[in-house]
C-alpha cells in the first residue's frame, strides 16, 4: 500500500532528524500471547495501532496505553510500551493524572462501549470537556463480550441478549454525539474492517493536540457477529457508508452519484443529476467551531442515511495539561518561586523564649 | 442578674487563672467563627497555649435565628500545655436566644453567660422554641448572667459613621469580641491589625466601624459597673521556638507540600469537594508557585484515579476526602494495592454512615480503611494525634508510601482538621530526605522484583528507556509481572503484599507510654483526635494516685512492634473511641487482650470527664468520679469571683 510507504518514509525522516531510533511495527509487539477470540475485530485494531506507532516518531518509552476492563482493555498487554490495565470505566481518570503531571508522554486510552459509556460515562464526558491531550480509542461492538453477551449502551432498542430475553427497553446512545456534546475537539469514526482508514484515523488522532476520540466499529464474532454488516460489508459499503473528507462535498455510492444535502436543519440523501449538482451538497468542514453540523452527521445512521466515517470534528483549543503547566509558570512569574520555609512562617507568628 | 454579691468589693480586680474556655455562639451570619479565630490569634500571640474547635451548622444558611442556624467557636487558652479545646465552656457568649438554647446544656452551673439582650424579643424567642423568656422565667438562676444590649450599644457607638443600620449591625460581633478581650486582659493590636488588612484598603469606612465596635466593647467592659472582675491568664511555658496557630487541615496541606520537597517530586492532588476535607484542596490549590498541581475531579473515583495516574508517572499522587468518599474510592485503592504504586489517601473523617452529620466529628472509618476493599488488600494507615501533628504524619505517610510502594491512608478527622493549636514551626532543612529510587537499569529490571528488605517492587516510570512494562488489576506473576492465574502464584502474591505492609513495623517508632509508668493497673490506649482528652483524663487520674497510663497510636497499620508487650504490661486496657469499638476489635483480635471500650458517637469529641470517670469506674474508684458538669480547675477559679 502506497500510504503505508509514505508513512514509513515520514517516520524515518522524523527518526533521522530527531536522532530517534528507527522503529518498526514489530518494536511495538509485546512478548505476551494475544488472547482474543479467533476472528475478533480487536486484532485489526491492535495491528493498526502497532503499525501507526513508528509513524509518530515518538520514542517507545514515552508511549503509554491505559485501559479499563473488557475485551478491548486487554490491548495494553500486547503493546510493547508502558501500559496500565486498570479498573472498569476509569482509564480516563488515570490518563488525566498521568498526562497532567507528564505532558511529555503520548497517552492512549483504550476502551469499549460498556467501559466508556456505561460504567465510565462520567469520566468519558469530563476528559472530553477538559481536552486533556490524549487519544481515546473506543472499540464499539454494541455488546458486552467479556461478561458473555449482555446488551450494551450502544445496542439497538429491543436487543435480545441473556440479560434481556424479551428485548432491551433502553435506547442506545451514539458515542459520537455524546463526545460532541461533551465538547470534544477531535471526533472520528472508523472500522476494524477497513485497516487503511483505521490506521489513517489513528494517526490523525495521535497528531491532534487535545482529547481525540475515535469510535471504531468492531465486530464481536461470538456475541454480536455481523452487527455492522448491513452497511459495512464489502459489497454494500460504497452505497451505505459516507467517507467524510475535509473540504470535499459529501458524495458516496458505488458510482459516486449520491450525496448529502442540507434541507433546513435536516440532512437528506440526494442523487446527482436532474438539476442536482455537487454545488448543492454539504461540504465537509471538520474545523467549524460550532458542532451543529457535526452533530447532525452523528445522527445519520443506516438505513435512512449512509453511515459517516472519518473525522467529524477537529478544532483547536488549549489542552488541560498545557493550561495546568502554564498556570504554574504564570503564578511563578507573578509571585516568584515558592519558599516553603517562608510559607510555614506566614501569618501571625510569635517566639517563645 | 445572678452572682452580683461581691461586685462592690471586686470592682477593678484582676484575678489570675490558669485556663479558660470560652464559647462564642450566635447565628451563622453573626461572624462567630471570625470572632473566635481573632480571640485565638490574640491569645496565641500573647503567649498562651491554645486549643480551638469550631462548631458549624450543616446548613449553609439556615433561617436566621433558628436552632439549626447556630454557629459556635470554642477556644481554650491557658498558662500550661493543653491538649483539648476544653470539655465545657466556662463562659458562653450567646448572641441570640437560639444560641443560648443550643449551648446552655454544656455550661456548668455557675458558669458565665454573656448574652445580647437586644435579641431576646418575642419573635426570636419563638424562633428558638422558647415558650417563656429565659431572662425572666428564672431558668438561668444557676448561672452568672451578664445581659448586654450589644446591638443597641454598638449602634450608639457607630451612630456618627454614616453607615446603614444593617452595616452597623454586622459589626456587633466585634463589640462582643472587644468585651471578651477586656474580660480576659487581652491586647487589641492583633485584631486591629487584622481589620486594617482585611478592610483597610478596600473599605476604610467598614474598617473604622469594626475598630470602633471593638474598642466600644472593650471600653464598655472597662467602664460599666456590671462586671465584677476580669481575669488574667499568664503565658504558657511552651518549648522555645517560633510558633503559629494552625488548623489540622492547614498542617496537612503544608506537610504534604514539605513531603514533596523532601522527595524532590511534584505533588499532584486530585480531589472532589467534601466537608471537612475541602480545605486541604483549597490550601493546596493556592500553592501553584510551589509547582503543586491540583485537580478538582468530576467525582471521588476520578480523584483517586488521577492520583494513581500521577504516581504511575513518578509524581506524588494524592487524593483527599471524607468517609463517604473513601467508600467510593475503595475499588481504586485496591488497584493501587495490586499495582504497588505509592499513593496517599486522606480521610478527614466525619459522622456516618452515609451522609451522616457532615459537620460533626467521629472516628468511624477505621475499619473501612483497614478492610473496606475486596480481597486481601492491605494498606498502611497513619493517624495524626493533634492538629499540629498532621504536618508530621503527612510526611510520614509519604515516607512509607514511597519506601514500600504502597497506598497509605492518612486518617484525620473533622475535630483535628478544623481545630487549631499552636505549632512549633519546624526547620525543614533538618528533616530527612525521602528517596524515590526510580528504577533505571533495563538489564536488571523486572516489574515485580522486590527489595529484599522492604519487599517493595521497583518504581519504573514511563519515559525510562528499556523499562516498558504493563501493570494492572489482574493478578501478576511475581518478578515478571505477566498476567498469571496460577493458584500458588496468587497465594504467594497475596502473602508478599501482606508481608510488605507487615514489615513497615520494622521502620516505625515504638508506641510510647507518654503518660504514666510503663506498667500498672490500667492503660488507656487511643488513636487520632482522642489524644488530648485521653492525655488530660489520665493525668488527672494519676494526680489522684491511680496507676494508670496512656499510650497513643499514630500508626494503625501496621501497629508498632512493641504494642503487644505494652498491652500485656497492664492489668487492664481501655480504648476510648468515637465509634462503637473499632480499634478495640482490632486489638482484641490481634493481641488476644481483653481490651475494654468506651464509645461515644455524639458528633462531638469526648469530654475529659467522660474518660476520667470511666477510668475510675474500671478501677473501682467511683468515689473519685467528677460530675459530668464537673468543673475543672480553671472553671473553679473563674467561679471564685
Amino acid at each position: 500500500m502506497v500510504a503505508t510507504n509514505e508513512r514509513s518514509e515520514s517516520g524515518r525522516l522524523a527518526a533521522q532528524t530527531g536522532a530517534v531510533k528507527v522503529l518498526t511495527r514489530k518494536d511495538f509487539v509485546s512478548d505476551q500471547e494475544v488472547r482474543w477470540c479467533p476472528g475478533c475485530g480487536d486484532y485489526s485494531i491492535l495491528a493498526q495501532t502497532q503499525r501507526v506507532m513508528p509513524e509518530l516518531g515518538i520514542p517507545r518509552e514515552n508511549i503509554v496505553f491505559i485501559s479499563g476492563i473488557g475485551c478491548s482493555s486487554r490491548l495494553p498487554y500486547y503493546m510493547n510500551t508502558y501500559g496500565f490495565h486498570s479498573i472498569h470505566g476509569r482509564a480516563p481518570t488515570i490518563a488525566t493524572g498521568l498526562k497532567s503531571t507528564r505532558p511529555d508522554l503520548s497517552v492512549w486510552v483504550v476502551t469499549g462501549d460498556g467501559d466508556a459509556l456505561s460504567i465510565g460515562g462520567n469520566h468519558f464526558l469530563h476528559v472530553m470537556r477538559r481536552n486533556v491531550d490524549l487519544q481515546v480509542i473506543l472499540h464499539n461492538n454494541e455488546v458486552y463480550g467479556l461478561t458473555k453477551g449482555q446488551y450494551s449502551p450502544t445496542s439497538p432498542f429491543g436487543t435480545v441478549k441473556k440479560s434481556t430475553p424479551y428485548g432491551s427497553i433502553d435506547w442506545p446512545m451514539k458515542p459520537i454525539a455524546v463526545a460532541l456534546g461533551a465538547e470534544a475537539t477531535f471526533v472520528a469514526r472508523s472500522l476494524d474492517t477497513d485497516p487503511h482508514h483505521l490506521a489513517e484515523t489513528l494517526e490523525r488522532a495521535a497528531k491532534h493536540k487535545g482529547t481525540s476520540f475515535v469510535e471504531v466499529y468492531q465486530n464481536c464474532n461470538i456475541y454480536n457477529d455481523g452487527a455492522f454488516d448491513d452497511f459495512s460489508a464489502r459489497d454494500v459499503r460504497a452505497d451505505r457508508m459516507l467517507y467524510l473528507k475535509h473540504g470535499e462535498p459529501m458524495i458516496f455510492g458505488k458510482n459516486q452519484d449520491k450525496g448529502i444535502r442540507l434541507n433546513g436543519l435536516k440532512p437528506e440523501v440526494v442523487t446527482l443529476g436532474n438539476g442536482i449538482t455537487e454545488k448543492d451538497l454539504l461540504v465537509h468542514d471538520e474545523t467549524i467551531e460550532d458542532p451543529t453540523i457535526a452533530f447532525l452527521l452523528s445522527r445519520m445512521d443506516y438505513p435512512d442515511y449512509p453511515v459517516p466515517v472519518g473525522v467529524f470534528r477537529a478544532v483547536q483549543r488549549p489542552t488541560y495539561d498545557e493550561l495546568l503547566q502554564k498556570q504554574i509558570e504564570d503564578v511563578r512569574k507573578a509571585e516568584g518561586e515558592g519558599d516553603i520555609a517562608a510559607l510555614l512562617r506566614q501569618g501571625d507568628i510569635w517566639t517563645v523564649e | 442578674m445572678v452572682a452580683t454579691r461581691t461586685e462592690e468589693q471586686a470592682r477593678g480586680e484582676v484575678i489570675d487563672i490558669d485556663r479558660v474556655t470560652i464559647r462564642f455562639a450566635g447565628d451563622s451570619g453573626d461572624g462567630m467563627q471570625l470572632t473566635g479565630t481573632q480571640f485565638t490569634k490574640t491569645s496565641a500571640v500573647f503567649g498562651n497555649d491554645i486549643s480551638t474547635v469550631p462548631d458549624i451548622p450543616a446548613e449553609i444558611r439556615a433561617p436566621q435565628g433558628s436552632l439549626p442556624g447556630v454557629s459556635a467557636f470554642q477556644v481554650s487558652f491557658s498558662s500550661y500545655d493543653i491538649y483539648t479545646p476544653g470539655d465545657i465552656p466556662d463562659v458562653l457568649v450567646a448572641m441570640n436566644p437560639a444560641a443560648l438554647k443550643v449551648h446552655l446544656p454544656d455550661l456548668p452551673k455557675g458558669g458565665v453567660i454573656v448574652l445580647n439582650e437586644d435579641e431576646f424579643t418575642p419573635t426570636n424567642l419563638k424562633k428558638a422554641n422558647y415558650t417563656s423568656n429565659p431572662l425572666e422565667d428564672g431558668s438561668l438562676q444557676a448561672y452568672r448572667v451578664y445581659r448586654v444590649p450589644i446591638g443597641t450599644l454598638n449602634a450608639r457607638a457607630l451612630r456618627d459613621t454614616g453607615l446603614s443600620a444593617q452595616e452597623i449591625d454586622r459589626s456587633k460581633n466585634m463589640f462582643a469580641l472587644g468585651l471578651m478581650f477586656w474580660m480576659y486582659s487581652r491586647p487589641l493590636d492583633t485584631t486591629l491589625k487584622y481589620i486594617d488588612e482585611r478592610f483597610g484598603r478596600r473599605n476604610p469606612a467598614i474598617a473604622d466601624a469594626n475598630k470602633k465596635s471593638l474598642l466600644a466593647g472593650y471600653h464598655y467592659g472597662e467602664t460599666t459597673e456590671m462586671f465584677a472582675t476580669h481575669y488574667h491568664v499568664p503565658k504558657a511555658k511552651l518549648a522555645p521556638g517560633l510558633y503559629r496557630n494552625i488548623t489540622g487541615n492547614e498542617a496537612t496541606a503544608l506537610g504534604f507540600l514539605t513531603a514533596s520537597k523532601l522527595a524532590g517530586r511534584p505533588l499532584f492532588y486530585g480531589s472532589y469537594p467534601i466537608t471537612p476535607a475541602s480545605d486541604i484542596l483549597h490550601e493546596l490549590a493556592a500553592m501553584k508557585r510551589f509547582g503543586v498541581m491540583t485537580f478538582q475531579a468530576e467525582d471521588e473515583i476520578a480523584a483517586i484515579g488521577s492520583a494513581i495516574g500521577a504516581s504511575f508517572g513518578g509524581a506524588l499522587g494524592m487524593t483527599g476526602t471524607s468517609g463517604p468518599g473513601i467508600a467510593l474510592k475503595s475499588e481504586a485503592i485496591g488497584l493501587a494495592v495490586m499495582v504497588e504504586l505509592p499513593v496517599v489517601i486522606i480521610d478527614v473523617q466525619r459522622v456516618g454512615p452515609s451522609t451522616g452529620i457532615p459537620t460533626k466529628t467521629e472516628q468511624g472509618d477505621l475499619l473501612q480503611c483497614m478492610f473496606g476493599r475486596n480481597g486481601e488488600s492491605p494498606v498502611a494507615i497513619v493517624a495524626p494525634a493533634t492538629s499540629a501533628d498532621c504536618f508530621n504524619m503527612a510526611i510520614e505517610a509519604w515516607r512509607i508510601a514511597i519506601k514500600y510502594r504502597t497506598p497509605v491512608i492518612f486518617l484525620s478527622d473533622l475535630y483535628l482538621g478544623v481545630g487549631s493549636e499552636p505549632w512549633l514551626i519546624p526547620d525543614i532543612d533538618s528533616l530527612p530526605k525521602i528517596e524515590p529510587n526510580f528504577a533505571t537499569d533495563p538489564e536488571t529490571y523486572q516489574p515485580y522484583a522486590r527489595d529484599p528488605a522492604t519487599l517493595a517492587p521497583p518504581w519504573a516510570v514511563p519515559g525510562t528507556p528499556g523499562l516498558e512494562h504493563r501493570i494492572g488489576g489482574l493478578e501478576k506473576q511475581n518478578i515478571t509481572g505477566n498476567v498469571n492465574y496460577e493458584p500458588e502464584n496468587h497465594h504467594l502474591m497475596v502473602s508478599l503484599r501482606a508481608e510488605k505492609i507487615a514489615r513497615i513495623a520494622n521502620d516505625i517508632p515504638d508506641v510510647e507510654v507518654h503518660v504514666g509508668e510503663p506498667s500498672g493497673d490500667l492503660l488507656v490506649l487511643g488513636w487520632g483526635s482522642t489524644y488530648g482528652v485521653i492525655t488530660t483524663a489520665v493525668q488527672r487520674a494519676q494526680a489522684k494516685g491511680l496507676k494508670v497510663s496512656a499510650a497513643h497510636l499514630r500508626h494503625l497499620n501496621p501497629f508498632p512492634k512493641n504494642l503487644g508487650d505494652v498491652l500485656k504490661s497492664f492489668k487492664k486496657v481501655l480504648i476510648p473511641e468515637n465509634n462503637l469499638g473499632q480499634l478495640q476489635l482490632l486489638i482484641r483480635g490481634r493481641y488476644l487482650v481483653d481490651a475494654l471500650g468506651l464509645h461515644r458517637v455524639t458528633g462531638r469529641p469526648f469530654t475529659i470527664s467522660e474518660v476520667e470517670n470511666e477510668i475510675y469506674r474500671i478501677l473501682g474508684r467511683e468515689d473519685l468520679q467528677v460530675s459530668p458538669n464537673g468543673r475543672g480547675p480553671a472553671a473553679a477559679a473563674a467561679g471564685a469571683a
